[in-house]
Formats: C-alpha cells, sequence, structure tokens
C-alpha cells in the first residue's frame, strides 16, 4: 500500500505495540536546553537510572541566558542556577553540552541544523514545542515534555499514539519579498490555532520545493501554532546541500547511502492523507498578526476584522484582543505607532533572516522612539554575520545586535517590551505577556519588522 | 504518582477557548530547577489584569475542577502548565478538547481531561451561572459526571491511560520494562 512520508518515518519507529495500548516509539535524537531537563535529570537520579543512549544527545544554553555583551555573568540567581544546573548534569550524565563560547552555543532549534544533527528520516524530540522547525529536513520531529524527556533519556523511547496526517500542499508562486514566515502565518490564520491538532502536516507544493532550508526551517517552526505537533517537508538535493560536510552528518561512503535511503522517505504516488488542504498564495501579501493568538493575523493592507465578520466562537478572544492591543476593529494595521522591535528566534534567527533585515536597514537609521534588538540564533550565526559586515550596519542603523539566545521571544530573562509597549517581532507568539507581562506582539516577517523600525510604525515598505 | 480518586468539587469557570500555556504559566516562573512552587503562578497575568477574574474569586479557592472550551492547553510544551494546576488544587479539566502536548504531559501527572461535546459544556457554563454555582462529582473508574440532582453523563476516556490513572503507574516504569536489555 503506497505511504506518505510521515507513515514511513512513524513505522520504522514502532518498537513494540499491544492491543489497547500506546506504542513504544523509538527517538533517535533529543535536544536538551536548561529550562526543561533538570527535573527529567532528577528523575533518573531518583531512580538511579544512567542516560542510556549519550550519543543520541546535544544540549545548549538558550531560553533564561542573558543576550547582553557581557553573558556570561548572569545576575538572575535562579536562571544562574539553572544554568549551572545543566552544566552539572551534562557532566555527571555524559551528554555533550555547546556552551556560551563553543562556537555552537545557540537556540536549539538553530544549532541542531547547523551540527548536521538534525537529518532526514530521524525521529527528534526536544522540551520545546518548536521542535517542528527540525521537520524542514523530513525528520520526525515534536515537542514534548519533561516527563518525555526522561523517558528518553533512560529508555530512548517514549509512549505514543499514531497520530493522523495532513497534506498542506501550495499552489502558484509567491511574489518578490514574500516570505517563509508570511506563508505559514496565512496558513495559521486560515485554519485557525487548533486546525491542525492532532495531525502531522507534510507541506508540499513547488513554492516549497524552491525554498531555502532556511526558510523550510520557518515553516515548519510555526507547524505548532496551527495545532499540529509537527510539520515536514520531504528531504531533496537542497536538504543534502545544506547537511553535508556538517560535523554529525555520515561522512564518505556512509553519506552516499544515507541519502539513498532518504531518498525512499518520499511519499509514495497515490498515497492517502487523512485531510489535505490546497491554498493558493498568488495574491499572499506580508502577513502581521493583530490579537493574541497566531492565527489572529491578516495581510498588511487589510483592516482589523470586525466582530460580525468573525465566526461566533471566535468573537469572544476577538474582544479579549482589542481590549489587550489597544486596537479597534475596522482600523487598519499598517500605520499603527510601534516602540519595540525584535529580530531573532528559532523561527527567524538565521543568517538568511538577518541578511534580509540587513538589506532592508542598510543605510537607513531606525525611528527615534524604536529599541530594535537584533539577535542571531546561535554564535555560528553571529560569527557569519560579522564576516559578512551585518553587524556593521545593524550598529549603523541604531539596532542593538546582541549575543545568541531565545532573548525577546518568550522574555525569559532581562530582555522584556515593557508593560503597554507594541512590539513587532519576527518570533512566533502573540500570546498575551509573550515578550513582558503587558506587552503587545505584532508576528512579521524580518523584512517587515525591520521595515517597521526604520519607519516607526508598522509597514513592510521601506522608506 | 497519585492513584486519582472519585473528586466532588465546585466548577471554575474558564469560558475561553484555545487558553494557551503561556497564559496558564508565564516564562519568567520557568527559571526553577524543582517541580514545586508553581501553584502561586497559576494564570498571574490574567490575575493581574483583571481583579474578577475566576482565580481571584474566594468561592473557587478550594475547587478542583476547571471547566473550559476548546483546545486547552496549546502553546507552549512547558509541563509546569500542569504542575501549576495541580499545585493550585485542579484535578480535574472538563473542556471540548485539548492541544496535544500537554494532554500528554497532564497524563503523566495524574491530571484528568475529560473531553466533552460543546452542547454538554455550554450547559455546564450555564449551570455555573447560577447563584450557587454547579458542583460535580467526577468518577473515572464509572466513566461518569454526575450532579447533586442526580443527572449523570458519560464521558469516553482511554483504557490505557485510565488505568494508569486510578492505579498510579507512571510511563517510566512500563517503559523500562518494555525496553529492557
Amino acid at each position: 500500500m503506497p505511504k506518505n512520508i510521515i507513515e514511513k518515518i512513524w513505522n520504522a519507529h514502532v518498537v513494540s505495540e499491544r492491543e489497547g495500548h500506546p506504542q513504544v516509539f523509538s527517538i533517535d535524537k533529543m535536544l536538551l536546553h536548561e529550562v526543561t531537563s533538570a527535573q527529567a535529570f532528577d528523575e533518573l537520579r531518583k531512580r538511579n537510572l544512567k542516560v542510556r543512549y549519550p550519543e543520541r544527545l546535544i544540549a545548549t544554553l538558550d531560553h533564561s541566558i542573558p543576550t547582553s555583551q557581557s553573558r556570561s555573568v548572569i545576575n538572575d540567581l535562579q536562571a544562574r542556577h539553572q544554568v549551572e544546573t545543566l552544566r552539572q548534569n551534562a557532566e555527571e550524565f555524559g551528554v555533550t553540552l555547546y556552551d556560551f563560547d563553543s562556537g555552537y552555543q545557540g537556540i536549539v532549534h538553530v544549532i541542531g541544523p547547523e551540527l548536521g544533527f538534525t537529518l532526514p528520516g530521524t525521529t527528534i524530540v526536544c522540551g520545546d514545542s518548536h521542535t517542528s522547525t527540525h521537520g524542514a529536513f523530513g525528520a520526525l520531529a515534536f515537542g514534548v515534555g519533561t516527563s518525555e524527556v526522561g523517558h528518553v533519556l533512560a529508555t530512548g523511547c517514549i509512549l505514543q499514539y499514531k497520530p493522523k496526517t495532513m497534506r498542506v500542499n501550495f499552489t502558484g508562486q509567491i511574489k518578490q519579498n514574500i516570505t517563509a514566515k508570511d506563508i505559514i502565518m496565512k496558513l495559521i490564520s486560515m485554519i485557525g490555532i487548533g486546525g491542525g491538532k492532532g495531525y502531522i502536516i507534510e507541506y508540499t507544493g513547488e513554492v516549497i520545493r524552491n525554498l531555502s532550508m532556511e526558510a523550510r526551517m520557518t515553516l515548519c517552526n510555526m507547524s505548532i501554532e496551527c495545532g499540529a505537533r509537527a510539520g515536514l517537508v520531504a528531504p531533496d538535493q537542497i536538504t543534502y546541500d545544506y547537511l553535508k560536510e556538517r560535523p554529525y552528518a555520515p561522512k564518505g561512503d556512509a553519506w552516499s547511502q544515507a541519502v539513498e535511503a532518504w531518498e525512499q522517505l518520499k511519499s509514495d504516488l497515490n498515497c492517502v492523507y487523512d485531510q489535505e488542504i490546497d491554498i493558493d498564495i498568488s495574491e499572499l501579501t506580508p502577513m502581521v498578526s493583530w490579537g493574541i493568538n497566531p492565527e489572529q493575523a491578516i495581510g498588511i493592507e487589510d483592516t482589523i476584522p470586525r466582530l460580525e465578520e468573525l465566526p461566533q466562537t471566535h468573537q469572544g478572544m476577538a474582544k479579549q484582543a482589542y481590549e489587550y492591543t489597544k486596537l479597534q476593529p475596522g482600523e487598519a494595521i499598517k500605520g499603527k505607532k510601534i516602540e519595540w522591535a525584535f529580530i531573532g528566534s528559532c523561527t527567524n534567527g538565521r543568517i538568511e533572516d538577518l541578511r534580509a533585515a540587513a538589506e532592508v536597514l542598510k543605510g537607513h537609521k531606525i525611528a527615534k522612539h524604536v529599541t530594535l534588538y537584533v539577535v542571531p540564533g546561535s554564535e555560528k550565526v553571529l560569527a557569519q554575520a560579522k564576516a559578512e559586515g551585518l553587524d556593521k550596519i545593524f550598529e549603523a542603523a541604531g539596532a542593538d545586535f546582541r549575543m545568541p539566545g531565545c532573548s525577546m521571544c518568550l522574555a525569559m530573562n532581562e530582555d522584556k517590551v515593557p508593560p503597554g509597549a507594541r512590539c513587532i517581532s519576527t518570533s512566533n507568539r502573540n500570546f498575551m505577556g509573550r515578550q513582558g507581562p503587558g506587552s503587545i506582539t505584532h508576528l512579521a516577517s524580518p523584512r517587515t519588522v525591520a521595515a517597521s523600525a526604520v519607519a516607526g510604525y508598522i509597514t513592510s515598505e521601506v522608506v | 504518582m497519585k492513584k486519582f480518586q472519585i473528586i466532588t468539587s465546585r466548577v471554575i469557570p474558564l469560558p475561553m477557548k484555545d487558553v494557551d500555556t503561556d497564559m496558564i504559566i508565564p516564562a519568567q516562573y520557568l527559571t526553577q530547577t524543582n517541580k514545586e512552587g508553581y501553584g502561586e503562578a497559576l494564570f498571574s497575568g490574567l490575575k493581574k489584569q483583571n481583579a474578577n477574574f475566576v482565580f481571584n474569586q474566594p468561592q473557587y479557592r478550594e475547587a478542583k475542577i476547571l471547566l473550559s472550551e476548546s483546545n486547552f492547553g496549546c502553546g507552549s510544551s512547558r509541563e509546569h502548565a500542569v504542575w501549576a494546576l495541580m499545585q493550585a488544587g485542579i484535578e480535574v479539566i472538563i473542556a471540548e478538547s485539548y492541544s496535544d502536548i500537554f494532554f500528554n504531559n497532564a497524563a503523566k501527572n495524574g491530571l484528568l481531561l475529560i473531553s466533552m461535546h460543546k452542547a454538554a459544556i455550554d450547559a455546564f457554563f450555564k449551570e455555573t451561572e447560577k447563584k450557587e454555582g454547579l458542583i460535580l462529582t467526577v468518577d473515572l473508574e464509572q466513566q461518569n459526571i454526575r450532579t447533586l440532582a442526580g443527572d449523570s453523563f458519560h464521558f469516553a476516556y482511554d483504557d490505557f491511560r485510565k488505568t494508569c490513572l486510578l492505579n498510579g503507574y507512571e510511563d517510566m516504569d512500563y517503559l523500562l520494562d518494555a525496553t529492557k536489555q
């Protein structure tokens, strides 16, 4: 029977299955960070267990660390303790840790691909919902809670029920300056933040095949924002070109054998999915979120939906959003004054994102009333940006070019948007208080964020 | 894991869809390295924003059952959301549906998530608006919810998970056994 790529990878990882029980499901790789791992290591200690497959793990620091130049001294005592705890756990349990100044420290979902740790056909988990990012490589990758982090540490497996499969097929050609961020935000706005619940998505279509690996990562990253645990793109030559010679990628004969195996992952002709969606993106314009969850997003030329234009079930959340974001139904999103702008995160903190932002910022100054943080996703991205002189462009524009980490995407460290301030951000969530208590977030692409920082208001046009 | 017992409690109404885990517990509370001490932080943003928010109301202080709408627990995978709910006394959530990761996390900590049709949820919400509120008994063994008036509502629940919750079995033990070397 013909199978889609999701079923192929899934079936290859079912270790055992008993009638009426969930499947024992094998995990090839796990990424660890300081925030969701400590309690899992404690569980191992409590039970006197070892890490069963240390070679399947890598760890780094990203969520709670400062992104200031003096980051090695962590002022927040609790965060400092959390970071120290991961260092101790990595040492005690024999896990490779990419610490500060290792050359690879960064956001888990940025460094996994950079290291070639993320490979097609593998199952990858992490105590972070944006693990879906790794699906860009044709991996089956999803976020888990801390209990399941512990299960993988101790057994290499977790208990799972087989998910349903969905194909999202993008048709048509995108206009110039439309990015993967705009594409995925469009999907989320159409199917809603629960639209992918219970599914794993395969993204298909010519436009996806033409996307770079980094753009595919942006696309898969936000799969969780429509409720899908994972989203993936079948591997192709673009995938192989990106991975070849990376530190963890197979070498020599093992490489050619791997590519041969990866070629077999593609969805079979006439395979079926539990659901299929076609979306024509020919008319897509830059997307901006207006509300308090990622489905509340519109094209930049559109107006904020009025209550009566929304289904009854969505009106409660819309009312709450108008109030929280201080926006009126029916008004234009374009031209709204902003005080903050953020370029970074596992969604848009890679070198191509920084290049796109630099292209817009070059020769411009950001508006006087705006603070712009540019936070590279990793030490590799930081080094590359400096090698290309992007740091100079950011500084000349008046931006604060910082050290790698999650930063203002979730405001766990001191990088916070002040209460009541409006921020345009390349991150992935605009939940209430996400960028700091009382902060207002508008999600958009790096290009749109950079253009808005220059103008001082929401726009995608470079002045 | 604590064995799940029959629970009778006042119901806390939270009539919202897509309650996200950032709402349940904001990121600034996640720098701890243990599993305790999250109860106070539950819904802290909403508690500060609105003095009348349901978790600020004294009559719900001891309540163990939370009623909400669809896609509860969406967003971040933080298991801290489940810990915070449980440490604030919540033992059962009744809603239309839950996000996948939250659902998994809840089961691993003994938090019972019950899914019911919108019509039933709406009817419960209506009851909570009455002066005396709504008091329900949740019986996992029988898979039913009973009102003081004697009405009984069946709910579906996975057999495997039911056994785990009623007996306090942990997935870790199951996996260690299934992957014995």
